[in-house]
């Protein structure tokens, strides 16, 4: 039952729409920086182009796919309409004009501060106020994800909430709290700056703030990847899920532990104690488990299923899965996006090990192969999904749909590995000229080529992607039949309040900040002198 | 399944999960602020309370001795992007009367002809800063010195945004249109060089730096050879003197010869 398709799928068209542009941003980036392209003889242009990227990949298009696959599966999977569907189209609004109004003053080189803000780093205002805007049209949809939630429950007391809607909601409230980080350090700290009314700033007490943002974005970004693994794969693949209280549990565990770690962002920066980054180390590391959780569960649903379509011996099942399923391609294909890139983090948030890679290529690498991998590939199976629901016509050419997602994945892994060798060797990340003549770096000539060849790779992937999708349109009308998530092998018919419900886990979630953070940010708000001159960039003198 | 009865103490998932949690909590809390400060070999505490502080990131101070002092006057002047930014009609004034003592040297329309600095159009706070640090002795010169110590704060200021206010001449040396030089655009990484361009104009000016086209070479070359050696060293944070130590006389010579034949863009520095 989805009833706002034209909701979704302006939620769809536009985060793809502005994925596609700063895709290319990201090629000519990985170009220009490489030794195939002389010097452009201007980093501004880079650090604009690097701006618009990052804040385009990280603030824009995954919160709008998390917003339209969120009313997706409020609408499917509760089988009722969407309440509140005026205010959700005000969120979809307000995104769209804080995207434009933060990019204005990006694309005329006035806040070339990187999407990280960097302060003491000031830029233009209106970029931090059209990120405000983003943030605040998100917070919309998470209020509308609580509300029909909570008439769901009114409605059918004692039922257990569908997983999807379990998940999608734990994900918006994940994302809630969040970005209170960001907005504290935005609205008190850098748009008094940016608007003139203060010339100083508290920058570590900044990087606190944008930490305590920075790493439980990513699980934000993830979310609806973990759900499309639970809620979409197993019936993709014609099985069921192996457990449903498992999958509760792997989003409570995100819920609660993904939010208090973020200083390990900050294992270089002198205004944190060490005792707290060992803490939020510590507390990085549980954050494996709801992965490890998952990549049981999604294996063990995988290996029944194949085993039900007659998959023999102990490895001989994998054969019988359908690898002709675009989706099963593309879960697979995360599964070993989120191996590699799971293992790069547990040495990103080894307190010891970091100090190798802190703030070279590495970090660049792993990031993208985390988000622009595991994650987003499985933002292109949801896509192919859902899309036929939302358009009413089938999505006819499957080899077209395994030949982008199969570039994607070449292209990912190119554009990543390489970038990760380079960081060990210590190129460092946000530079926009290398000199490779230099016999300290010529070393790292191939590889950054190599790398380089990965992202036009990613180009031609996402132009299949536009393709499957353009051709959708000219497809014949079809009936898709109604859109259901995956069921459990055992079906849950009643759990325990705990899993049926958030409150605990927000509770948690709070109580964890308080403790890992509230320390390390009032000891800086009370340290005097603390604040230094700021940094503005891009006015010409 | 009501809500309700999730926080209660009689729910055992209550219990579990809020235990749990605590009990992780304080386990780390307990290694990363009491057992790890203490596995450090060469760090001694007083007390627990001292290595809790200590790794909570308290700052202490570790030494009761007092910091060395250096043997010369350093530059306290403070410049920020935005100072002398609004320079009054009277003081533009009052500093075209004050510029006739600098004439002799600085030429009488800011243009030198004597390899001094041309001030024509040059930052107000480029030029305020020199003169407060020529004033203290931060930066000493025979012949600046003697003319900078009688100047009041109120001089200094109206000095600065007269020479902002006068329009950039361009200058005598014709345009060469060669390439920049190589570490003007992009600096030498790997001796930590920035780009001259990055502070100086051209790719970005940073607040304090002066704009250097048009600039004699001579004078250039000796304010890169005098950071080099330390005899100039009014520069924050050794900002300047790093860069010049690490550069070649065959680039401290090139800059100059570059930014010398530069035409300066006809702008004005208070009018942007």
């Amino acid at each position: 039952m989805l009833n706002s398709r034209r909701l979704i799928l302006a939620h769809f068209w536009l985060a793809f729409g502005v994925f596609g542009l700063a895709l290319l941003l990201g090629a000519w980036q990985m170009f220009v920086r490489s030794p195939l392209q002389a010097w452009i003889s201007n980093p501004e242009w880079y650090y604009r182009s690097l701006t618009a990227h990052g804040t385009v990949m990280g603030y824009v298009f995954p919160t709008l796919v998390a917003m339209g696959f969120g009313y997706a599966i409020s609408e499917a999977a509760l089988k009722q309409a969407l309440i509140g569907r005026r205010w959700a189209w005000a969120g979809f609004w307000l995104i769209a004009v804080g995207a434009v109004t933060a990019m204005v003053p990006v694309s005329m080189g006035l806040a070339s501060v990187l999407y990280t803000f960097y302060p003491p780093l000031i830029g233009n205002p209106f970029y931090y106020i059209g990120v405000v805007l983003v943030v605040v049209g998100s917070w919309i949809w998470v209020a509308l994800m609580s509300i029909n939630l909570h008439v769901w429950k009114r409605d059918h007391p004692g039922e257990p909430v569908p997983l999807a809607m379990f998940a999608n909601v734990a994900g918006s409230y994940l994302w809630a709290w969040t970005a209170v980080g960001a907005a504290l350090e935005l609205l008190f700290q850098i748009i008094p700056v940016a608007l003139g009314l203060r010339s100083t700033i508290d920058a570590g007490l900044a990087r606190v703030f944008f930490s305590w943002t920075l790493h439980a974005i990513v699980y934000f970004w993830l979310i609806p990847t973990y759900i499309a693994y639970y809620t979409i794969f197993p019936r993709a693949i014609g099985g069921k899920l192996y457990s449903d209280p498992m999958g509760r549990l792997a989003f409570i565990l995100f819920l609660v532990v993904s939010m208090p770690i973020g200083i390990h962002h900050a294992f270089a920066d002198p205004q944190v104690g060490a005792g707290f980054k060992f803490i939020h180390s510590a507390f990085t590391a549980l954050v494996a488990l709801p992965t490890l959780l998952t990549i049981f569960t999604i294996c063990a649903t995988a290996e029944v299923a194949a085993r039900m379509r007659g998959g023999r011996g102990p490895f001989g099942w994998i054969k019988a899965l359908p690898w002709s399923n675009p989706i099963m391609l593309a879960t697979a294909l995360s599964f070993v996006m989120l191996g590699f890139g799971g293992a790069g983090g547990l040495i990103n948030m080894s307190y010891q090990l970091n100090t190798t890679i802190h703030n070279t290529q590495w970090i660049t690498g792993h990031f993208h192969l985390i988000f622009g991998g595991a994650i987003v590939i499985m933002y292109f199976a949801i896509t192919y999904d859902l899309w036929p629901h939302l358009t009413g016509r089938a999505l006819t050419s499957v080899r077209l749909m395994r030949a982008q997602l199969w570039l994607w994945f070449i292209g990912m892994i190119v554009t990543t590995f390489p970038w990760h060798w380079v960081g060990i060797l210590g190129m460092p990340r946000r530079m926009a000229f290398f000199d490779y003549s230099s016999p300290a770096l010529a070393a790292d000539a191939m590889s950054v080529t190599m790398s380089a060849f990965g992202g036009f790779i990613l180009v031609a992937s996402s132009i299949l992607f536009f393709a499957v999708l353009i051709q959708n349109r000219r497809a014949p009308q079809a009936e898709p039949g109604e859109y259901r998530f995956a069921t459990a092998i055992h079906p849950p018919i009643t759990l325990p309040a705990v899993l049926n419900g958030h409150a605990l886990w927000i509770a948690l979630m709070v109580g964890l900040t308080v403790t890992n953070y509230g320390f390390p940010i009032m000891q800086l708000l009370v340290t005097p002198e603390t604040s230094v001159p700021a940094v503005y960039v891009g006015a010409e003198k | 399944m009501s809500a309700e009865s999730v926080f209660s103490l009689r729910n055992r998932w209550f219990i579990t999960a809020v235990g749990i949690t605590a009990g992780l909590f304080l386990l780390t809390a307990v290694v990363g602020l009491i057992v790890l400060p203490y596995a450090q070999r060469d760090v001694t505490f007083t007390s627990i309370w001292d290595a809790i502080c200590s790794a909570a990131g308290v700052p202490q101070v570790r030494s009761s001795a007092a910091p060395v002092q250096p043997d010369f006057k350093v530059s306290t002047v403070v410049v920020t992007a935005s100072m002398l930014g609004q320079p009054s009609q009277e003081s533009i004034g009052r500093g075209a009367t004050l510029a006739q003592q600098c004439a002799i040297c600085h030429g009488p329309v800011g243009v030198s002809r004597a390899d001094s600095p041309n001030l024509a159009g040059q930052y107000a706070s480029a030029i305020y800063k020199q003169l407060k640090d020529f004033t203290s002795g931060a930066r000493v010169n025979a012949i600046m010195t003697p003319f900078a110590v009688s100047l009041s704060e109120q001089d200094m200021v109206d000095l600065s945004a007269y020479y902002a206010y006068l329009p950039r001449l361009p200058a005598y040396h014709p345009e060469q249109g060669k390439p920049a030089p190589r570490i003007v655009v992009n600096g030498a990484p790997m001796r930590n060089i920035a780009a001259c361009g990055s502070c100086h104009g051209a790719l970005d000016n940073k607040a304090g730096s002066p704009w250097l086209e048009g600039q004699s070479a001579a004078y250039i070359r000796t304010q890169l050879q005098a950071f080099a050696s330390g005899a100039r060293r009014n520069d924050i944070s050794q900002q300047m003197r790093n860069i010049a130590r690490q550069m070649t006389p065959e680039e401290i010579d090139e800059v100059a010869q570059y930014y010398a034949s530069q035409p300066p863009q006809s702008r004005r520095a208070s009018s942007e």
